[in-house]
């Protein structure tokens, strides 16, 4: 009853976030009905293949909802969601690489192959624990939101805005890319962590794993969703937003503004943590290139052609530019960063809002249109 | 110094605000230089002076935005707001209001209201606040005195210059604070809005004390208080708006040598 009260709370009279609760669990009955039940010949049969670039795209619909909350919200424009999203994505590549046991190429019973290859004799440190599933994914969340508590704590508490501090978040990602291109890192240098074979025992390459995989993808993005909801309806939310706008005023009234930009900052990591770990076992693999600073700059591109600062906005604009950017690279694989640094220009100077903040504009000239023909109408309806 | 310039020292427990020997200087430019100056408990105070004076300078070091170089800034009867960052300072009480109405453009009028009413401020209070009865019609009372209760649900942005900066006035009665700090209130309003304005300060004063900063000499009239001019960092002049306007070195200031 709570549940349901609060559901109906957060979603009454938000049309777009309705709509994207009813897609993500209507995806969640069809693609397993489609793909594990019907046969293969099949018209309506979805392949494997296809769910999990499905599935890819909403850990990347996830991640956007991130930065939407700490972009859209608390208008702080981090350049460095990558590397979140890096971090929770090895923190579940660790998990799996734990997982394969001995079956690795070299037949270590204890040492993943890389580490046999450099020649190590143990498992380092901080290795320890990863073979535990509740832990990694525990760590998928805490080391993300750790590093977000450590450097928002700095940034914010110094008062770094605007430009500067996305370029110092762009600066801790390319930091993170170079320490983890390292081999003695230990965590696989460039070659980054692959050759997974199983998670939770169940096989990697299963269909079911597959549909498992997108259906709890799904969830994410619904939860997520719901949460950042939660907060940006809430009074603190109201406070971020006022942050965005005028952030000296709050000041004045007496809000701590680096408590309420940590905090948000620290969840918005921790979510772009989780879409990480539940992106790793879709593609099959992690490597240093997650933390590429353009990857980052991505994010924000989906972010503003959704239109940022309504959470659902983030959803379809990561799963557009990535539907498209499936296509190009298939079609002009050397085109997609024009195309894609083409589209940031188009909807900066034309879509401000970005797609969604185009729905208005849709229903003010669709009211005028019914009201012309209406008049138009109206000498027949006269009496 | 002239007589009128001559302020003792008050006795700390009927002074709200305690300034003494503030020095402020900006790359060699002194913005404030060794000022003194007083309010008392429930005191209606208009600083005037002309531009680069000091006066919003004095405001930003009274509230915490800038910190003092030299001297002594105490609240309250001996709380020294030179320690404190401008959070800490609004909670104990000293409310301000900008030279240029700043309002959360993108929140209702009511929203704005709400944020700013004294209470919660941490981030997991008012992650689970919800606003009781009594807030409400706390809220709808300060609608009603600043005029605005039938712009409750507009949003703010959309407020003419005038409302907006009653609608900052409203938020600092929302703060519930023992001081204000009023930064040009009548900039850009109609003579009918600057006298409605001055009703509602004069208002105020009395249950809390309010430093009003000003240009308009019209609406420092319509206050009715004693005046404090500034000029170059430090108090010219005091007393009655027509004593401190009679007095030569503040005509030789403001008409130029």
């Amino acid at each position: 009853m709570v549940v349901r009260s609060v559901l109906v709370d957060l979603l009454a009279g938000n049309r777009g976030g309705q709509i994207l609760l009813a897609v993500l669990l209507a995806a969640v009955v069809v693609v397993p009905i489609s793909n594990l039940l019907l046969p293969e010949d099949s018209v309506l049969h979805v392949p494997t293949y296809v769910v999990s670039l499905m599935g890819k795209y909403l850990t990347f619909a996830l991640l956007a909802l991130s930065v939407d909350l700490i972009w859209g919200y608390a208008g702080v424009l981090s350049l460095g969601h990558g590397a979140f999203f890096a971090l929770g994505g090895y923190a579940m590549g660790m998990y799996m690489m734990r997982q394969i046991g001995d079956r690795g190429v070299y037949g270590h019973p204890e040492l993943p192959d890389f580490m046999v290859f450099l020649d190590w004799k143990e498992l380092p440190w901080y290795w320890q624990g990863f073979d535990w599933f509740p832990f990694a994914i525990i760590m998928a969340l805490v080391v993300p939101g750790a590093l977000a508590l450590v450097f928002g704590w700095f940034a914010f508490r110094s008062r770094v805005t605007g430009v500067y501090l996305s370029i110092i978040t762009q600066a801790m990602t390319f930091a993170l890319m170079l320490a983890f291109f390292r081999n003695d890192m230990g965590f696989g240098g460039n070659n980054g962590l692959t050759d997974f074979k199983d998670l939770l025992g169940f096989n990697l390459q299963a269909d079911g794993t597959r549909v498992a995989l997108f259906c709890a993808s799904a969830a994410a993005v619904a939860l997520g969703y719901l949460l950042g909801r939660f907060i940006v309806r809430s009074r603190a939310g109201r406070v971020l937003v006022a942050v965005r706008d005028a952030e000296t005023r709050v000041r004045f009234l007496g809000y701590r503004v680096e408590h309420y930009k940590l905090f948000v900052f620290v969840l918005s990591a921790m979510l772009a943590g989780l879409a990480g770990a539940l992106y790793v076992p879709q593609v099959g693999i992690i490597n240093p290139s997650e933390f590429a600073p353009a990857a980052s700059i991505e994010i924000v591109v989906w972010v503003a052609v959704g239109g940022r600062g309504s959470l659902y906005g983030a959803v379809l604009g990561a799963i557009l530019v990535n539907y498209a950017k499936t296509v190009f690279t298939g079609v002009l694989p050397d085109m997609w960063l024009f195309v894609l640094g083409g589209l940031f220009i188009a909807v900066t100077l034309f879509l401000p809002k970005g797609l969604v903040g185009t729905v208005p504009v849709f229903k003010r000239a669709g009211a005028r249109w019914r009201r012309r023909s209406g008049r138009a109408r109206s000498p027949e309806s006269a009496p | 110094m002239s007589d009128v310039a001559v302020q003792a020292r008050p006795e700390l427990h009927d002074t709200i605000l305690y300034l003494d020997g503030v020095s402020v200087s900006f790359d060699g430019f002194k913005a404030l230089n060794d000022l003194s100056f007083y309010v008392e408990v429930g005191e209606l105070r208009a600083v005037i002076g002309p531009n680069g004076a000091g006066k919003t300078t004095m405001m930003d070091v009274v509230t915490g935005k800038t910190r003092p170089d030299r001297g002594q800034v105490e609240f309250n009867g001996g709380i020294d707001l030179t320690q404190l960052d401008e959070a800490a300072i609004a909670n104990l009480g000293i409310g301000r209001k900008f030279q240029k109405p700043t309002v959360f453009e993108e929140h209702t009028v009511f929203d704005n209201l709400e944020l700013a009413l004294a209470g919660t401020r941490g981030v997991f209070g008012s992650l689970f606040a919800r606003l009781g009865a009594a807030s409400r019609e706390r809220i709808d009372g300060v609608l009603e005195t600043t005029a605005l209760i039938s712009h409750r649900d507009r949003r703010a942005g959309d407020l003419s210059h005038g409302q907006k900066q009653w609608l900052e006035i409203g938020m600092l009665l929302m703060q519930d604070p023992e001081l204000l700090l009023v930064d040009e209130p009548a900039a850009g309003m109609t003579d009918e809005e600057t006298e409605q304005t001055a009703a509602l300060l004069t208002r105020i004063a009395g249950s809390r004390s309010v430093v009003v900063v000003e240009h308009d000499m019209a609406f420092v009239r319509g206050l009715g208080c004693r005046v404090t001019v500034l000029h170059e960092g430090a108090v010219l002049a005091e007393g009655t708006l027509d004593a401190v306007q009679n007095d030569a070195r503040v005509v030789e200031v403001y008409l130029g040598r």
